[in-house]
């Protein structure tokens, strides 16, 4: 009799036990896992942006030395490019810092300033013609070619990570789980400096270094 | 009045709520959009109509040799124009919405021409980066293609600077043979076939107890007490056990199950691109 009992109360928690077999699985449809889901996604976008700058930062070395060997008077370029190259691998924003506004953009201004640096070498290499026609440049011309539409690829892939993880963080239903749970701040983004909204200045006089 | 008022505030405050999702979405839909990129029609995608025939016809051929041979996916499409986009950028879109190489291995090439702009790029994807690198791309584009394009002869140029590619990818022969292996099309290994089999007979076994259990009863015909037939099968369930007489003819369905391949059409295999390679202009 008792055993009866005790077995029909347990076939009343059936119903109950098989709601809860449903709701776990929802609980992580309902966008538990969405967000370090996609901030582990915006981290490796994030890594690979940072891949690429050093990759750029390794081939300026051997760059600086090619074009010294011909154009060994253009110090002032050829010192700028060092400079930027030395400031602009001091300051990394590691993967866990994304999210501090001032060192993101200390990091965007110095890579800028480093892409500007660069593009004034490459300016000045046109009056050169040996240094133009050597093997050696001419390999790491397409190499860095190269590896600034990799950064440009990288730093697409970035902000469209960063725009789904930080829409995620301000949207139904995961903005519930960030304001109760995560507390995440929204990463940083990458901002079109003003220098690069301009169009190039074409220059036809023989102004050198400019 | 007020009351009205603050409900009908919440409800679109509730309104919002539920929409901001679907905004995402449609955003996120957005660059997908913009800027219609050509289909993916086969190997040569000419819709600059700079080929002709009889070279399409052997470039389609040597393509998929290679890509029989190496797994490595080659594609050349030629458009009349990027609509006012930068080639390096359209050249990796266009890499990426057509998947060209494996997924997981990333080994496509696409060498995209833009007639109206004058320019060429060879996308190499991620895993053949260190196989035909920045230079390679740059050379075949200075040394094979602008001087035939400067000349007229598209076909020509096309033609060798594929001819450049596939060789250049041969020359890391090891490499080759070793992506080859790991990309064989696995459709019908022994295990895939034990795996499919043991759900098959697992599910069987599965979802038949209950659907014996339960669905003579709802649908069958009721003979007597605890008795129905249903299915041309006899259940009961007074004893303790099943006896079901008349037992359950072949079944199983038979037919499904097409095997991978799908044979025809050419289709990327899911590969991406971090925008290696080199564009050019004539």
């Amino acid at each position: 009799m008792l055993a009866q009992r005790f077995l029909k109360s347990l076939l009343r928690l059936v119903p109950a036990f098989l709601v809860l077999a449903l709701a776990v699985p929802l609980l992580s449809a309902c966008g538990y896992n969405t967000i370090p889901t996609l901030e582990e996604q915006a981290k490796a976008s994030w890594s690979e942006v940072l891949n690429q700058y050093q990759r750029r930062a390794d081939l300026i070395p051997n760059l600086v030395e090619t074009v010294k060997g011909y154009a060994s008077h253009e110090k002032d370029v050829l010192e700028g490019v060092v400079e930027a190259r030395a400031k602009a691998t001091q300051v990394t924003v590691t993967p866990e810092t994304l999210t501090d506004p001032d060192a993101f953009k200390a990091f965007q201004d110095n890579q800028a300033g480093l892409t500007s640096a660069l593009s004034r070498l490459l300016a000045v290499v046109e009056n050169y013609p040996d240094l133009k026609a050597n093997q050696n440049f001419l390999a790491l011309q397409a190499q860095l070619e190269g590896t600034e539409n990799r950064i440009a690829v990288a730093r697409r892939d970035y902000i469209e990570s960063v725009r789904v993880y930080n829409t995620s963080l301000k949207t139904f239903p995961s903005i519930l789980w960030n304001s109760l749970w995560f507390g995440n701040q929204p990463f940083q983004n990458f901002t079109v400096s003003d220098d690069a909204m301009q169009p190039p200045k074409v220059d036809f006089g023989t102004q050198q270094g400019g | 009045m007020s009351t009205v008022n603050t409900s009908r505030r919440t409800a679109s405050k509730t309104w919002r709520w539920l929409a901001a999702p679907l905004v995402a979405l449609l955003v996120g839909l957005q660059p997908a959009l913009a800027g219609e990129l050509p289909a993916l029609t086969g190997r040569v995608v000419d819709d600059a109509g700079l080929i002709d025939a009889a070279t399409e016809a052997l470039l389609v051929q040597k393509l998929a040799d290679f890509e029989n041979k190496s797994s490595d996916q080659i594609v050349v499409a030629t458009v009349p124009d990027l609509g006012g986009e930068a080639i390096e950028p359209y050249a990796n879109r266009l890499f990426r919405a057509w998947g060209l190489g494996q997924a997981g291995e990333d080994n496509g090439i696409l060498l995209v021409v833009a007639r109206d702009d004058r320019k060429m790029r060879i996308e190499v994807g991620y895993g053949l980066e260190g196989t035909l690198t920045d230079l390679h791309s740059r050379l075949i584009i200075e040394n094979t293609m602008v001087p035939a394009f400067r000349a007229g002869d598209f076909s020509g140029g096309i033609s060798r600077a594929v001819d450049d590619i596939v060789m250049v990818l041969e020359g890391n022969a090891a490499e080759l043979e070793a992506r080859a292996k790991r990309n064989e099309s696995s459709d019908w290994n022994p295990d895939t076939l034990l795996m499919v089999l043991f759900l098959i007979v697992w599910a069987t076994l599965f979802f038949g107890g209950f659907a014996m259990a339960i669905l003579p009863r709802m649908y069958g015909r009721k003979l007597g007490p605890g008795r129905y037939e249903w299915l041309g099968m006899t259940f009961n369930y007074n004893s303790s056990g099943r006896s079901s007489s008349g037992g359950w003819s072949g079944g199983s369905s038979g037919g499904g199950w097409s095997g991978g391949s799908s044979g025809g059409g050419f289709s990327g295999g899911g590969g991406s691109s971090g925008g290696g390679g080199s564009s050019g202009s004539w």
